[in-house]
């Protein structure tokens, strides 16, 4: 085994380093290509006439729906992870902390590795949809021919930034020329955004269609550009890619965690991991507001398509959504509790009655979230109930329930990591009582409030909900975070450290957790993909260019939900293949430094699967 | 062995009584469907799992029992029991796998789609009946004539005919059946009735009678004027 991975890695680096190897390789692809090539010329006739094109076996819409959702999955992660790397790095210059910016490099290094197969799945995308969709391409190359010509330009100065920012690390990590590194990750963010922006208005424009008939090309693509679901796409969607990106950075330093061969290793991955649980969480506590408002957006540009979403056949996605989300929330607060009795020695007594109280409101709330309106029921059962609207619990499946209980969940999620903040903490000023006194009434009053505004949306118009109601929930909500954060921070600031906090022992499910975490995002992005796609039922642009293939219909939920599960498995293994290839350097560096398998000491054996005696001994 | 497996297991017991028999006692509730007991209990059982591995006590208190058990590593006298529920838990698992997969000539399990999407032409219109006294007078007038039969005199789907029908007819004064959508959606549904349901609402069994073959447009749209009204709701508006 340890021979055939010896020879994969040389393979990799042969083709990585010789121009000929790549090309060969390059020359065999295409080479298992051309039965494609004969195929697009079999649908044959003039190019002009042709409106599809169709893959044998697989069919052209599931080849498209699988590579589109990879390549999103990857953009999401390469847009999503310069954001906290670069704030990680302002974080270590400012702070002088250097483990700051060797994470931020860390986390670049995973972003580098990434971007080309990012590219290169856009690539394939491009080619799949010219080939397979050349009417639909055609019309959206008419419309955006200027912003195809922006997005070329901005990719272009995104790679070079990229690699500046990348191999240019080093050289410019003191003075003045850290100053300029820091310009070329803001720089790079700003041309992330906007390399997100730009396609993000092709796919809205395919949902929310504005077509002027007449003006110049720019006016006609910045019209059809400014559609009513792009603004609420873009925040979504930015705010989305922050918390794939923090999760799967979680789940990388998990892993690595996992295998860690020594206590330095052990410490570092479990701070990775704690870092990015922190900027899934950060990410995840807002997103439920900006998808609220996208839907809010889509039901009142069209209630043909709202009601196809949350009403009709695909609201049955949305319990699914219900789940992943609640196993995300489950997962993160887990870790977080995991970190306070493990981290901090001492103090697992302490707060194992608080970690009680919010697993129970979780577990609750959850239990209402995943309430759907209509039940599943036998006919029997549906006899009894009087329908598939239980007269009861029917109450739990709309609106004012779900955005009661998600609302409740954040502010549950958000004491959990409040309540990690201040542990191993005495507070030593003098206003503490009264600080503590406030906070707790803060929550406990915004936490009545939002099950008030909840219970009395069912008794005022929908519109009063939806504008004010559901609005003032979120509103709460974001008042407690900007009240008791800046409280909690003056707090620590005199408070003495009554226990240190100690990284590294971790028990292996934390690892696990991380994992988990990280596939819950990925499933979630590939389910709420397939609901925004299919939004558009029959129509390639909603209201103006139908679907005449032999795919217009929409699959079924089943169907769906596994090409779903498979595109977070492809997804998951080009994942894993990167990062294996991104820390190949460090694990032959680390060969070499003498720190191979066999000089470890028994305790250092990697923790995966439990497979260290002292990490299982401790947990 | 395993005292502190005792309260877990008696916690689940205690939620499913709750679920299957003092839940459907309740006044105006009716017993549950298993789809919804079996997701509460799975909530009950990731909670207990979640709590009993915060620690590496608490884990060892869960888990070991349940290690030792399965191995059979000093159970004395349970190892009899130890090797029915190796027999026993797959004989059940493989009998709940054929249970649901197994051709069977029960109906499947209803997957209703409430609220399917309306046609294009029906989105958006807005009542062109002038919300006045008179109107919705005439509008009550008209559903007390050909709706409040099954719809009920009080609007809340307890008419005289109800209980022929399966699924009963929609409740109006719950807040979560009309106040949900907008007029130009009960337009479409009282002119369309069953029948004119699309696809997306199959398996579909609604006895509603397709309206527009007796009833003009103008009455239609005073009868919604008259429900809101009569079901102390609002329609679903955007201003």
């Amino acid at each position: 085994m340890m021979h055939q991975r010896g020879f994969i890695q040389r393979l990799v680096r042969c083709v990585a380093e010789s121009p000929a190897a790549f090309a060969a390789i390059g020359a065999f692809m295409g080479l298992l290509s051309l039965p494609d090539l004969s195929m697009a010329a079999d649908s044959g006739g003039g190019a002009g006439a042709v409106a599809y094109r169709d893959v044998p076996v697989i069919g052209s819409r599931n080849l498209v729906w699988v590579i589109a959702q990879l390549h999103l999955l990857l953009a999401g992660f390469v847009l999503g992870v310069p954001i906290f790397a670069w704030l990680c790095e302002v974080v270590g210059w400012k702070s002088g902390e250097k483990r700051y910016d060797k994470l931020a490099k860390e986390f670049t290094k995973l972003l580098s590795s990434a971007y080309s197969t990012t590219a290169l799945f856009g690539g394939i995308l491009l080619f799949l949809l010219i080939g397979a969709y050349p009417k639909l391409m055609a019309y959206l190359s008419d419309i955006f021919f200027p912003s195809f010509m922006v997005y070329c330009a901005l990719f272009l100065l995104e790679t070079a930034t990229l690699y500046m920012y990348w191999y240019g690390w080093d050289a410019m990590s003191e003075g003045r020329s850290k100053v300029f590194h820091l310009f070329l990750g803001f720089m790079l963010n700003v041309f992330a955004f906007f390399i997100m922006i730009i396609p993000n208005s092709w796919a809205t424009f395919q949902a929310s269609p504005v077509v002027i008939a007449e003006g110049s090309d720019m006016a006609r693509a910045w019209a059809a550009t400014w559609n009513p679901t792009w603004w609420p796409v873009n925040i979504h969607r930015l705010i989305a890619n922050v918390v794939l990106g923090g999760y799967i950075c979680g789940a990388y330093a998990g892993i690595r965690y996992l295998s860690a061969r020594g206590p330095e290793e052990r410490e570092h991955y479990d701070w990775m991991g704690y870092v990015g649980n922190f900027i899934g969480v950060f990410g995840l506590l807002p997103l439920p507001f900006a998808g609220y408002w996208l839907m809010r957006e889509i039901y009142q540009y069209n209630q043909q398509m709202g009601i196809t979403l949350m009403g009709g056949f695909l609201s049955w996605l949305f319990i699914l959504q219900a789940m992943l989300i609640g196993v995300l929330f489950l997962g993160s607060n887990y870790y977080f509790w995991l970190g306070i009795t493990h981290r901090i020695p001492g103090s697992e007594l302490k707060y194992r009655r608080p970690m009680l109280a919010m697993l129970i409101i979780l577990l609750l709330c959850l239990g209402v979230w995943m309430t759907p309106h209509s039940l599943v029921a036998s006919l029997e059962e549906a006899r009894k109930m009087g329908g598939t609207h239980h007269p009861l619990l029917g109450v739990f499946g709309v609106m004012s329930a779900k955005m009661t209980v998600s609302n409740l969940m954040i502010l549950v999620t958000f004491m959990s990591f409040i309540m990690y903040w201040r542990a191993g903490k005495e507070d030593t000023a003098t206003w503490a009582k009264l600080a503590k006194a406030v906070m707790g009434g803060v929550l406990v009053i915004a936490g009545l409030v939002v099950v008030v505004l909840g219970v009395w949306g069912y008794f005022v118009p929908a519109i009063v909900r939806i504008n004010y109601f559901s609005t003032s929930q979120v509103l709460i909500v974001i008042f407690v975070m900007l009240t008791i954060t800046p409280l909690t921070a003056l707090l620590l600031k005199s408070a003495k450290t009554t226990t240190e906090m100690v990284w590294g022992k971790m028990p292996p499910r934390a690892g696990y957790s991380l994992v988990l975490n990280a596939i819950m995002v990925i499933l979630l992005m590939t389910l709420m993909g397939y609901a925004r796609s299919s939004s558009r039922v029959h129509w390639h642009v909603y209201g103006v260019m139908r679907d005449s293939s032999q795919y217009a219909f929409s699959p079924a939920l089943g169907y769906a939900a596994a090409l779903m599960a498979a595109n977070t498995f492809f997804f998951c293994m080009i994942v894993a293949f990167i990062f294996w290839v991104a820390t190949m350097g460090d694990k032959a560096k680390g060969g070499k430094d003498g720190h191979g398998k066999d000089e470890m000491g028994h305790g250092a054996l990697p923790a995966m699967a439990g497979g260290s005696p002292t990490l299982d001994k401790q947990s | 062995m395993g005292g502190s497996l005792l309260k877990p297991a008696i916690l689940i017991g205690i939620v499913y009584v709750i679920l299957k028999f003092v839940v459907p006692n309740i006044p105006g509730s009716a017993p549950l469907p298993s789809s919804l007991i079996f997701l509460y209990l799975m909530l009950t059982t990731t909670g207990i799992v979640i709590f009993a591995t915060l620690s590496g006590e608490s884990k060892d208190a869960f888990w070991n029992p349940i290690q030792r058990f399965m191995t059979g590593e000093n159970i004395g006298g349970l190892q009899a029991l130890r090797y029915a529920v190796l027999i026993v838990f797959p004989l059940l698992v493989g009998w709940q796998t054929y249970g649901s997969t197994a051709t069977s000539d029960a109906p499947p399990a209803e997957n209703r789609t409430i609220h399917p999407a309306p046609p294009g032409e029906y989105t958006g219109l807005s009542n062109p009946v002038a919300k006045t006294p008179e109107n919705i007078m005439q509008g009550k007038g008209f559903y007390a004539a050909f709706c409040s039969p099954c719809h009920g005199g009080k609007f809340d789907g307890k008419g005289p005919a109800a209980r022929g029908f399966n699924p009963p007819p929609a409740n109006f004064s719950d807040p979560t059946t009309i106040a949900m959508l907008q007029e130009s959606y009960l337009f479409w549904r009282i002119k369309k009735g069953g029948v004119g349901l699309p696809i997306e609402g199959m398996p579909w069994k609604s006895a509603m009678p397709r309206w527009e073959v007796e009833l003009p447009d103008e009455w239609i749209w005073k009868i919604i004027l008259g429900e809101y009204d009569g079901a102390h709701q609002s329609p679903r508006t955007w201003e």
